[in-house]
């Protein structure tokens, strides 16, 4: 891997380290990875979290000086070599010569000055231009990323921007100096789905445009395959595979790159045999014109409310899988939480095995509470971090009124049965990952054997390759515990491999439901339509 | 299986503090260590006051003209205010009272005061902060009111005209805890309410809702807990400002009455005696000060133990 | 905006009344007879009714409550034997120890905390807002720890040990200053500052130690947020990031809670004013307390109370003025 550099690279990097000290030892971050970016061309670098994907694209811009990591090796940007510039040199660099974007455009912002002075300062700062044409510039730029009416909106700041608006906001700041090459850090993981197309058409265009050479650190198989040319994989701080796009995708060399692509849910493949019911077709819960709303801050005296779920009625058939998808604020999870009565409907009734139990008082529920089980999203949140896993599984058997050691005895079966090592019972959360955590989150959840297990985005903090994991634990237990699931999340490709049927929501409203095969295939909303041409396809 | 190892290492969770750890590092802390030594030299002292006393030979009320200069107005004969083998940190102006003894005295009130109004503070703000927490809307709108309310009090002038007026013959210790106590506890219940409100909406307490568990369940199993830790390090920042309040009560001349002894109030006396007496002023200044910042250092030690980014010296390393 | 003001004028209005019920509550629940203060131990029984028939202390105790209201908003006529004298609102009443207007108390001890905590103000912004910065920008290194020693040290000390060393080291020791004594502003400015200079530092000390560690927190806190890597990954000059973005975060609880403090120390610097013998606003507190002058406290209160809500007022609209992003309501 000691090639020198291509003739025609805009940025060539060798044998790059990064290390940090850590209380034990040194963690090698990025452990000896090269590539090549042509000019006007785009590399996506993928991998899972702990790749050291983003590390690398900090050191590109020399973003590690200050911070106690050791960087090793040669990151070449035409004549200059970043790692053995002096500071100022490479404060030069940076946002003259190359730029780079991050993934939370909120935060990346200043929040106390309005966008267009953020915008200029840095023009300024590289160019020396006065006051007056460094606003221009940016009013320029701002409207070259397709932010309208740019001369008024250069005013505003940040927060009154929507997500896809900062991250464009963003993309202007980085092209406000024309540098060679724009490093892009997970652009568009925080993200919906139709925003991130519009995104990466962006970035797409602008490439075209200006000839500048694109940089894209994702963990997204697909956005890597929409947008790039050329990818490199990386896997715990290695470069374990690189080549034009289409071929790692189509035929990987790399085992890794073969497990990473086999874990991922696509939207193209063949959807997977479900199991079939075990007593199809009857409603076990019923929904009907379940609304929720809530008041906005700061609305004063008049009733300003939200209304997050809004006149939505399914059923949900014994047996299946319903798999609940939408955008963020379409009001999927609202509606989750209000059908295990985590979350008091306004209106609108919920019966559960032909019981009405909208408004059943939570005394007369316990008994209920058994059949309607939840998993949710956030695998730190979701478990006491002063309670021991066995005691976090027990609970529920102890407040059903189990006794002490036969609830442990079934939690450590539990465990067993989720793949957790039962003699771990005595253990603190933060000992296990988050896969590990999401185990435990199941066992809990299947404790009191209910009959409806809700799942709100319960992959969604997880890697590909453990959210595969995941996923075929929740059919095998679907089946073995003859469970029926509500599968609320945003990832369209997951929903369709493990649902049934699928309701679409959006802005609170149910938007279509129709069998997964027929709404994949051929879906009737206009909205759906706009849903799943937005998914970025892999190859 | 690689991508969950990598999780392992790389995240770091809300990892409960536990025993072991906190005491490794609180012990590691030279400084909290240095805090934890002056601190228990100092109850010990207080506790075993009157055997001091004894040993040096002296008692707190026993006038000694005989030690002053009333040519100069009742200042103590003798270098640093009439230090000696038998008045070991010399007497008090104008009426020649054992400096040690008087000292001693002060402290016994200083740490009773302090104690006693810790105690008022954690149950009145423990138990209005659980209540505005756990207690549904109209509770807490209504009790997070009280609770702003109490912050944003001018306590001390309530303080003052309270211990102004209540007659002489109550016990002023115990009116110094109820009156501090009383107008003290906002602190606690806000940081009690919000912890309890943040730790509402974890999805472990709804998990816990899920299984059917009652309202007193989820708040003695799930919440309190979570609440115990920083409570328990705000409480240990109380206790130095209460000596303060005690202290600064006293001075103003409501706080502890003669011919019972307080820092506070031997300052307010040594006021006029500063350029003429300094050791006087030193005395309980430096006690006052030597025990509130032992006691501070402490807390924080405590505190950057139990949440290392939290203590007053996070950042350094 | 409007609305959020007249919400609030209207909840101090209420509180306000909430307090001074409360002092009244203090003064009539507890066995202390007023009369007997302002007459001494040798009155008889019928002096004392006299006394009380004057002050009014013969009425009950909600109809005196009620008078007060009704001279602080309109006015009220006191009657002592054959004079009558009327008390234009806002009337306060008179003060049981002298018979002055307690009003006037008030209005000549303000100048005097004004010009404590102004001066002390100034001090801890700059002394705490200074070492905050400094301390955070050389985090871990030897400036960082003392400051943070220093500011633990004055954190802990007391104002009236700190006061006294003080005194004690540059009255006492090097003779640099007299015992201070309050010389008007408009007499002699000079003079003025120079025996304002003690009690000035003495109070700063203290707060400028918690402004210090707000400011370090605060700047920490911000050059760790994701937009101050931004600016670093487009090549703003390290000063440039820290002069302009990194205080502007630091410094909007250092806005909000100065204003805040000012109120609260304008009324409440008892502590340094006794030490130094100040005729403040917090002497008043104390010596009017301890001679159960019933007015005087009750005014004081008024006084007190109006002047931490209006400040939290003015912390709050500085809040929303400094971070757009916080709606008032």
């Amino acid at each position: 891997m000691s090639e020198t550099s291509v003739p025609g690279a805009v940025l060539s990097v060798q044998d790059l380290c990064v290390e940090f000290p850590t209380g034990d030892g040194v963690l090698r971050a990025v452990d000896g990875v090269s590539f090549d970016l042509a000019g006007g061309g785009a590399l996506g670098i993928v991998g899972e979290s702990g790749s050291g994907k983003s590390t690398t694209a900090l050191a590109l811009l020399g973003l590690h000086r200050g911070s106690s990591a050791r960087v090793s090796g040669g990151v070449r940007l035409g004549e200059d070599d970043v790692n053995a510039l002096d500071d100022e040199s490479v404060r030069r660099l940076r946002g003259r010569r190359i730029a780079m974007i991050f993934q939370d455009p909120l935060s990346a912002l200043d929040p106390y000055f309005r966008i267009g002075d953020q915008i200029a300062e840095v023009y300024r700062t590289h160019t020396g231009a006065g006051r007056r044409q460094a606003w221009a510039r940016a009013v320029e730029v701002l409207d070259r990323v397709g932010i309208p009416d740019a001369a008024r909106r250069a005013r505003s700041r940040p927060h009154e921007f929507s997500g896809g608006m900062r991250q464009r906001a963003l993309i202007a700041m980085a092209l406000a100096c024309e540098p060679e090459i724009l490093v892009a850090d997970e652009p568009t993981s925080a993200l919906d789905v139709t925003v991130q197309a519009q995104i990466l058409d962006l970035l797409d265009e602008l490439r075209a445009d200006t000839g500048m050479a694109l940089l894209l650190v994702t963990h997204d198989l697909g956005v890597v395959s929409r947008s790039v040319d050329r990818v490199l994989v990386m896997q715990n701080g290695r470069a374990v595979e690189e080549g034009p796009v289409s071929e790692v995708l189509t035929s990987p060399a790399a085992p890794y790159t073969r497990a990473l692509l086999e874990a991922v849910p696509r939207l193209d493949a063949p959807r997977p045999e479900r199991p079939a019911h075990h007593n199809a077709g009857k409603p076990l819960l019923v929904v009907s014109g379940l609304s929720r709303e809530f008041r906005r801050p700061g609305g004063g005296l008049r009733r300003d409310v939200l209304r997050a779920v809004d006149d939505v009625s399914l059923e949900i058939l014994g047996g299946e899988t319903l798999g609940v998808v939408g955008e963020s604020g379409s009001g999927k999870t609202t509606l989750a939480r209000m059908i295990v009565r985590l979350l008091e409907p306004t209106s609108g009734a919920i019966t559960f095995g032909g019981r009405d139990i909208t408004r059943l008082p939570e005394r007369a529920l316990r008994p209920v509470r058994r059949d309607l089980q939840m998993v949710f999203q956030d695998p730190v949140s979701s478990l006491n971090p002063r309670r021991t896993v066995g005691d976090s599984i027990a609970d529920p058997l102890r407040v059903q009124g189990t006794g002490g050691r036969e609830a442990l005895r079934t939690a450590k079966e539990l465990m067993e049965r989720v793949g957790l090592d039962p003699s771990r019972h005595d253990r603190y959360p933060h000992e296990f990952s988050g896969g590990q955590r999401q185990r435990m989150g199941i066992a809990r959840a299947l404790s009191l054997r209910p009959k409806l297990l809700v799942c709100d985005e319960p992959v969604s903090a997880l890697d590909v390759s453990t959210q595969a994991q995941i996923l075929d634990l929740l059919r095998d237990l679907q089946e073995e515990y003859e469970l029926t699931i509500v599968f609320v999340s945003h990832d369209l490709a997951v929903v369709r491999q493990v649902s049934d049927r699928v309701a679409v929501m959006r802005n609170g409203a149910l938007v279509e439901l129709a069998d997964a095969e027929e709404l994949y295939t051929s879906p009737r909303h206009e909205y759906t339509r706009t849903l799943l041409a937005a998914v970025p396809v892999l190859a | 299986m690689t991508a969950e190892l990598v999780t392992e290492v790389g995240a770091a969770p809300e990892a409960p503090t536990r025993g072991r750890q906190v005491r490794r590092r609180l012990f590691a802390d030279r400084m909290a260590m240095t805090g934890l030594v002056v601190a228990v030299v100092m109850i010990v002292a207080a506790i075993t006051a009157p055997l001091l006393i004894h040993l040096e030979g002296q008692d707190a009320t026993t006038y000694h003209p005989e030690l002053l200069n009333s040519a100069r107005g009742g200042v103590p004969r003798g270098a640093f205010g009439g230090a000696s083998g038998a008045h070991w940190l010399g007497v008090e102006p104008t009426t020649g009272r054992d400096l040690f003894a008087r000292a001693l005295g002060g402290a016994q009130i200083s740490f009773v005061v302090a104690i006693g109004t810790l105690v008022v503070q954690l149950l009145l703000g423990v138990g209005i902060g659980l209540a505005a927490g756990l207690g549904g809307k109209i509770a807490d709108s209504f009790l997070g009111r009280l609770i702003d309310l109490s912050i944003s009090f001018p306590q001390l002038i309530f303080a003052i005209a309270l211990l102004a007026i209540v007659p002489g013959d109550f016990p002023r210790p115990l009116l110094l805890m109820m009156v501090i106590g009383l107008f003290g506890w906002g602190g606690t219940a806000r940081l009690v309410r919000g912890q309890v409100l943040s730790l509402r909406t974890r999805d472990y307490v709804a998990a816990a809702r899920l299984s059917g568990a009652g309202r007193a369940r989820i708040a003695l199993r799930e919440i309190l807990p979570g609440v115990s830790a920083p409570v328990l390090t705000y409480a240990a920042l109380l206790l130095p400002s209460n000596m303060i309040s005690e202290a600064g009560l006293s001075f103003l001349g409501v706080g502890v009455r003669p011919p019972a002894s307080s820092w506070g109030q031997m300052l307010s006396t040594a006021t006029t005696w500063f350029q003429a007496d300094p050791t006087y002023v030193l005395v309980p200044g430096l006690l006052l000060l030597v025990n509130v910042l032992a006691f501070t250092l402490l807390a924080d030690g405590l505190r950057t133990a139990l949440d290392p980014r939290a203590g007053l010296r996070a950042g350094r390393r | 905006m409007t609305r959020y003001l007249l919400r609030r004028f209207v909840s101090t209005v209420v509180l306000l009344l909430v307090m001074v019920a409360f002092v009244y509550v203090i003064f009539y629940a507890l066995p202390s007879d007023p009369a007997v203060l302002v007459c001494g131990k040798g009155c008889g029984g019928g002096q004392l009714a006299a006394i009380d028939h004057k002050l009014g202390l013969d009425q009950p105790e909600y109809v005196q409550f009620w008078h007060f209201l009704e001279g602080i908003f309109v006015g009220r006529d006191y009657s002592s034997g054959p004079d009558v004298s009327h008390c234009a609102a806002p009337c306060l009443g008179f003060s049981f120890q002298n018979d002055q207007p307690v009003l006037s108390l008030i209005g000549q001890r303000l100048p005097v905390s004004l010009s404590l905590t102004a001066g002390a103000a100034v001090l801890w912004l700059l002394i705490g807002v200074g070492a905050g910065v400094l301390s955070a920008l050389r985090v871990g290194r030897f400036t960082d720890r003392a400051v943070t020693a220093a500011s633990i040290l004055a954190f802990g000390a007391p104002i009236f040990v700190s006061g006294m060393l003080l005194l004690i080291l540059f009255c006492g020791v090097l003779h640099w200053t007299n015992f201070p004594v309050y010389v008007p502003l408009s007499d002699d400015p000079a003079a003025w500052a120079k025996n304002l200079l003690l009690p000035w530092f003495t109070l700063a000390i203290a707060q400028a130690a918690i402004y210090a560690r707000l400011t370090r927190t605060g700047m920490l806190e911000t050059l760790s947020e994701d937009h101050i890597r931004t600016f670093r990954a487009y090549g703003l000059r390290e000063r440039r990031i820290v002069g302009r973005h990194a205080i502007r975060g630091a410094l909007t609880p250092v806005i909000t809670m100065s204003a805040h403090d000012f109120g609260y120390v304008l009324v409440g610097a008892m502590l340094t004013e006794t030490l130094f013998g100040l005729p403040g606003l917090g002497q008043l507190i104390v010596q009017s307390s301890n001679n159960v002058d019933l007015p005087v406290v009750a005014g004081l209160t008024l006084v007190a109370g109006a002047a931490i809500v209006v400040a939290n007022t003015v912390a709050d609209l500085l809040y929303a003025v400094v971070d757009r992003r916080v709606v008032l309501s």
